[in-house]
């Protein structure tokens, strides 16, 4: 009991909590500015993704790719890696996916559908590692090759998508065969023919894979170590560059995870984008709000779905425009990173609890 | 078209998109300089774009001339910027927030609250009133000279400022007391401390020129290009001028450069399917094109970079 109180009331817990509560009322400060109800607005968005069962299914379906991109960001970040490029893996990753549940044909869907997966990842992986090769080997700025990696990755898919598997006349790709979905067609069914997949039980999964090799295993606690202090992980002996490599891989993995459950579960095939999906860079968000923790990450993305999801709600049924929620999302990131804010606005309560210590 | 009128045009094509850039990424440089990141510059320049867009429409509307607005507008951005910065440089200033993080905030916050507004302003439509902005003006003599006349002295007036800013800027760092004492501040910010100058202070003023030259960076986009906003009108431009200041190796003439390599890449999408034998090359591959150059031009020609030493980190004068 007393475990609970203590983890309750830790910095790390409470913190992310009273930004969210500052960032959500300054979100209502700003509609009642607009000339809008909050408590309306705040209801109405909450009804949305919580009022049926395929709402609720299809807003999960929007939190899952969140876990993954999340999670990339967070892996990389862990060994000290700004890993800004997961819109690019994502892309990659998708198109790995889309290519594989295309173009094989005949195959078990047990086979099929795992195949196109781990296309998805390994290729996700192999995008994030270009940028971790360049900076191990010559010291290139990861941000930089990222942001040019995001670009190309972008125009690659596109081109595969025009020149190899375009759907005549339409603006994407054939559709995936059937064995390659990754859909759950009896519990999709249920609600409502909300898109729910498989790849919500793979993400939960990865989260755990996450804790697992970062903090239990040898490898983990070398790339945090290169993270913290690349000089004094040398000197212990540990092999920097390959550790940056290794981390932007896996954590390209993630992201590429992302990109292939969208069209084994949702979409069933890829279209051709005008611009990035920015599932990649909402991700950094959702990793910034779970402080790089996958369980955080995973209660971020919680959030962050709930929000962009039922944002849609508010302004169907209460007319306010469904944009704030991204100031109410930028000013929770905000209050988590400049925690001295959130530390003033708390001090009254630190010091009132320090004086029931003395007593 | 004959090539050397092809190649005209895409070079006044190119100083037009580098405008932006170029106005970005110094202000970049400011801020990146005085020891702190910047990857707001996006969302700066969002707020820039934003702020032209309004207060053209309605000095416009109020009956000044294109020209006048489009000033009008250039001041707003300014001002929107410099204010949006203030909120990057109270977090990871004054509350030593991550610089990263407070910076990708802005960029949050941007593309939000900017929609936001317009929808208030606007009667619930995305995007703003149409207004002229600037129009190319002609340089006297100059712009009568043949070929050359045409193409670069007959731009639009943002164009020209854009490389005052960058001869500015190098002179404003290189030659002056304040640069030397931004740059030390980004360097070694407790030696800076030892001999009297303030860094927390310094920092402010770096911060907040990135605001205000990331805001006359979208201002330009609005203003030349584009002639209202809305969510798309800067769309990844800020992560570019980012990618210009570092391959310029955080030096103005570098960024200038740079920021001009990139507006050709953009140029030259609009000549692709002019020739016979360029409509065989997949257009994607033309798009990509730049982004492959500069990974290429990285790894062989700037390697290991050459970021302020005290880049991204607050300064605590208590740990001197």
């Amino acid at each position: 009991m007393n475990n609970i109180l203590k983890a309750i009331t830790k910095d790390s817990f409470v913190l992310p909590i009273v930004a969210i509560i500052m960032g959500l009322i300054l979100g209502a400060i700003v509609m009642l500015i607009g000339g809008y109800n909050p408590i309306d607005a705040y209801s109405a968005l909450l009804t949305r993704v919580y009022g049926d069962p395929y709402d609720f299914g299809e807003a999960i379906r929007e939190m899952t790719p969140l876990i993954m991109t999340g999670m990339a960001f967070a892996f990389a970040a862990r060994a000290g890696l700004f890993n800004i490029g997961g819109e690019g893996q994502f892309l990659i990753g998708m198109t790995a996916a889309t290519v594989v549940a295309v173009n094989l044909h005949g195959l078990p869907a047990y086979i099929h559908a795992p195949l196109a997966i781990i296309a998805g990842a390994v290729f996700g992986g192999l995008w994030a590692a270009i940028a971790g090769f360049l900076k191990a080997v010559r010291g290139v700025n990861e941000v930089i090759s990222c942001i040019m990696l995001n670009w190309i990755g972008l125009y690659l898919a596109n081109f595969v998508i025009n020149h190899f598997m375009l759907l005549q006349g339409q603006n994407r790709s054939e559709d995936i065969q059937p064995s390659a979905s990754i859909a759950i067609m009896w519990l999709s069914e249920m609600m409502g023919n909300a898109r729910v997949h498989w790849g919500t039980a793979i993400a939960l999964a990865a989260a755990v894979f996450f804790y697992v090799f970062m903090w239990k295993t040898k490898q983990g606690y070398e790339l945090r170590a290169v993270g913290f202090n690349q000089d004094a992980s040398k000197y212990a002996g540990m092999n920097v560059n390959r550790n940056i490599v290794k981390a932007m891989f896996i954590s390209g993995m993630f992201a590429g995870l992302a990109g292939s459950f969208e069209v084994l579960g949702v979409f069933q095939y890829q279209s051709v984008m005008a611009s990035s999906p920015g599932t990649g860079f909402d991700g950094i968000a959702v990793a910034l709000i779970g402080l790089n923790n996958p369980f955080g990450i995973i209660l971020g993305s919680i959030l962050f779905g709930t929000l962009t999801y039922g944002s849609a709600g508010m302004s169907f049924s209460a007319d306010v425009p469904p944009e704030i929620v991204r100031i109410v999302i930028g000013a929770i990131i905000f209050f988590i990173a400049a925690q001295g804010i959130v530390r003033w606005v708390l001090k009254p309560f630190y010091a009132k609890r320090k004086k029931e210590k003395v007593l | 078209m004959d090539v050397l009128t092809i190649i005209g045009q895409l070079i006044n094509t190119t100083l037009v998109f580098a405008t932006a850039l170029i106005f970005t990424s110094l202000g970049g440089i400011f801020s990146e300089k005085s020891g702190v990141t910047n990857l707001g510059l996006e969302g700066l320049m969002i707020f820039g774009a934003f702020a032209a867009g309004v207060a053209g429409f309605y000095a416009q509307d109020a009956g000044l001339s294109g020209f006048g607005a489009a000033c009008i507008g250039v001041l707003a951005a300014i001002v929107f910027g410099v204010l949006v910065s203030l909120i990057h440089a109270v977090a990871s200033i004054t509350f030593k927030a991550d610089q990263v993080i407070s910076g990708i905030v802005i960029n949050f916050l941007a593309a939000g609250s900017t929609l936001y507004m317009v929808k208030l302003l606007f009667d619930g439509a995305g995007e703003t009133g149409l207004i002229s902005g600037f129009d190319k003006v002609n340089i006297p003599y100059l712009s009568t000279i043949p070929l050359i006349g045409d193409v670069f002295f007959h731009a639009y007036p943002t164009t020209y400022l854009a490389v005052i800013a960058v001869i500015v800027t190098y002179y404003v760092l290189y030659k002056t007391p304040f640069g030397l004492r931004l740059r030390s501040v980004g360097e070694h910010p407790s030696a800076a401390d030892t001999v009297g100058i303030k860094v927390n202070r310094l920092r402010y003023i770096g911060v907040m020129l990135s605001g205000a030259l990331a805001g006359i960076g979208g201002a330009t986009i609005t203003l030349t290009t584009t002639g209202t906003f809305s969510h798309n009108t800067i769309s990844g431009q800020g992560y570019i001028a980012i990618a210009a200041m570092i391959f310029g190796k955080w030096n103005p003439w570098g960024a200038f450069g740079a920021a001009v390599f990139f507006g050709l890449a953009q140029a030259v999408r609009n000549y692709v399917q002019l020739f016979a034998w360029t409509q065989s090359i997949p257009q994607e591959v033309i798009y990509m094109l730049p982004y492959v150059l500069t990974i290429i031009v990285l790894v062989a020609a700037v390697g290991r970079s050459s970021a302020p030493s005290a880049l991204g980190q607050p300064y605590d004068p208590s740990k001197r």
